[in-house]
């Protein structure tokens, strides 16, 4: 009794593996959709905070990303997102939330594209959206170092900093 | 018990795919299936479960098939199923007898003579026939089309073949409330335009062209009108005397009727010929061969004689439903933009923008709803809709339309609920949308340098 019963939700797995993608949400994306992680917004002008603008209404995808960084140690302690697309991305751009925190920045810009994707089973067509939250992140690391060259006015000492503290 | 925990581990293992779901338990995990399952709770489809079958707000889709005419066509599927060209016994005869019946019924709702209605697969074909078979007919002197650039794609597809055929097409731009210029549709007409194709009701956007004036241009310069009449059968008073029109394409499935027939009126003085798509044994006049399917065409008829004798009821309702809606989303929600003209429109049809919320995540939390979206996520490219472009709606508010049917059988129990949820959507997707944040900031989007990808 154990063995069919297993088999089939097994044989089902599989099955769900090879089905195209006709459309189907999976169900990572409705969850991020209806139970969004870390939607907000952080002060702009806060110089721990990293802010990501990236995308145009025009193609229907605009996200942002911030990130607020510990000064000392050069990690990520807190992120936030806003983002005007469809459900994926939405769902890209809460994961990339989800994993930034509690990361250094050098270890988050190695974040890929295809790992959103496929922790979301994105369709082909939606690769897009993961590509955007990957931009996302970048924006938000770039926006950040900007800003303590801005207030440092040193930019080798920067990065030689957070290397000695990382 | 233990066979469930046992399959569960399993599962872990293997599938990458089984969403170990921390999610409350409104959110269930049910297996990977595209099929849609119901159980006691409710129905699972699609990663997304959901208490009951949503509410139908789709009507320009399809509608559902009025019990009346279910009635009607019976007996033609289970006892009276004969062929209605055969000429030899009862069975054909009643057939045929029924198909005349039914095509007077058609030609009723239309002013129209029986003698010019011809029986098809749906309004696709009736397009198809019209486009392509006059424009084949009159091949040597006739070598030019007009239509719109809102018009269904199944229109825009034939005159693209014909293009590709050689034959010339001017698509024709629409003002921003959805209507045709008729100074630019005077100045297109050639000597060698063979067709002028107009749809009477968008169906994207509901609005109504003025077909009477149309119908007077193509008059004076002698060219045929054609006309997609699908979403305005049965639904506004259609007179193929007043409006001047030469050939109208309509549908069944669209007035409460079945799925898979349509009909193409042919103006019969002055005639118009066409070259038939469908060759084989001369059935309809030689213009489309085939059996034509009894049952279908009974339901086609009895619809017709349905929507002629409720359409001003039917309108005066939805006329209050549609206020209904409007008023009850606008109320609470700033930012609302009605897609096409408010006055000359099909009030069954509300296209709706909603600024800075994007119209595939809308859909997605609107899952008790069934509507339909003109973004781009939702078709296949990511393009939004050609219908919002050409009326020149913003790029980022085309990313943002959703339309709402409004039908005969639509309660206003239906509409009430359509504008909780919708209200509640899209606060909950504005709050997560930056542009919404910029503008409350005071920061013009427009002005904004974005980076394109």
């Amino acid at each position: 009794m154990l063995r069919p019963a297993s088999k089939r939700l097994l044989g089902l797995g599989f099955r769900g593996a090879q089905t195209p993608a006709a459309r189907l949400y999976h169900e990572r994306v409705v969850d991020h959709y209806n139970n969004p992680r870390n939607v907000g917004s952080f002060d702009k002008n806060d110089p721990t905070v990293g802010t990501g603008l990236v995308g145009a209404p025009a193609c229907g995808d605009v996200m942002k990303l911030q990130i607020k960084v510990d000064d000392q140690t050069g990690k990520i302690v807190d992120a936030c997102f806003k983002t005007f697309g469809c459900g994926s991305a939405i769902a890209s751009s809460s994961v990339a939330t989800e994993w930034v925190k509690g990361k250094q920045m050098e270890e988050v810009l190695s974040i890929k594209n295809t790992e959103i994707a496929k922790h979301l089973s994105l369709p082909p067509v939606k690769l897009h959206c993961s590509m955007l939250a990957e931009d996302a992140i970048k924006a938000a690391v770039k926006d950040y170092e900007a800003k303590r060259v801005k207030s440092n006015g040193d930019l080798e000492d920067a990065p030689a900093e957070k290397a000695a503290n990382a | 018990m233990a066979s469930k925990l046992m399959a569960a581990i399993l599962c872990r293992r293997a599938s990458h795919l089984r969403a170990l779901s921390s999610a409350p338990a409104a959110l269930t995990t049910p297996p990977p299936a595209a099929e849609p399952y119901e159980d006691a709770t409710g129905i699972s489809t699609k990663g997304v479960k959901i208490s009951g079958r949503p509410l139908y707000l789709d009507v320009q889709a399809t509608s559902p098939v009025d019990p009346r005419v279910l009635d009607a066509m019976l007996p033609y599927y289970l006892s009276r199923f004969g062929n209605p060209h055969s000429r030899t016994h009862l069975y054909g005869w009643e057939s045929d007898d029924a198909v005349e019946r039914g095509r007077a019924q058609v030609a009723a709702l239309i002013n129209a003579s029986p003698k010019e209605i011809v029986f098809t697969s749906g309004a696709t074909e009736s397009n198809n026939i019209s486009i392509k078979g006059v424009l084949h007919f009159y091949k040597d002197k006739k070598r030019h089309v007009i239509t719109t650039q809102t018009e269904h794609k199944c229109v825009l597809d034939s005159c693209r073949h014909l293009q590709q055929e050689g034959f010339e097409v001017t698509y024709l731009p629409v003002h921003s409330d959805g209507l045709v210029d008729l100074n630019q549709l005077r100045a297109a007409i050639r000597p060698d335009t063979g067709l002028v194709s107009v749809m009477m009701v968008n169906n994207e956007i509901g609005v109504i062209q003025p077909m009477e004036e149309i119908g007077k241009i193509c008059k004076e310069f002698n060219v045929p009108l054609h006309t997609d009449a699908a979403q305005a059968l049965g639904k506004i008073p259609i007179d193929v005397e007043k409006i001047n029109v030469s050939l109208m394409s309509l549908s069944g499935h669209k007035i409460y009727g079945p799925k898979g027939i349509g009909a193409l009126y042919m103006r019969r003085r002055p005639r118009i010929r066409v070259e038939p798509q469908m060759n084989g044994g001369g059935q309809e006049r030689g213009i489309r061969s085939g059996t034509v399917p009894t049952p279908l065409v009974v339901g086609m008829g009895a619809a017709c004689e349905l929507a002629m004798k409720e359409m001003e009821y039917d309108e005066k309702r939805i006329n209050k439903l549609q206020e209904r809606l409007f008023n009850g989303i606008k109320a609470k929600l700033d930012g609302v933009v009605v897609n096409g003209s408010t006055e000359k429109r099909y009030a069954g049809n509300l296209n709706l923008s909603f600024a800075y919320v994007e119209g595939e995540s809308l859909l997605m939390g609107l899952k008790e709803v069934a509507v339909s979206s003109g973004s781009a996520c939702t078709s296949a490219s990511l393009e939004p809709s050609y219908v919002l472009r050409a009326l020149g709606v913003d790029e980022d508010m085309a990313h943002t339309s959703i339309r709402f049917g409004i039908g005969r059988f639509t309660t206003e129990a239906e509409i009430d609920r359509a504008i909780e949820l919708t209200v509640q959507q899209v606060e909950k997707l504005r709050d997560m949308s930056p542009l919404y944040e910029m503008v409350k900031e005071g920061i013009d989007i427009k002005n904004i340098q974005w980076t394109q990808h």
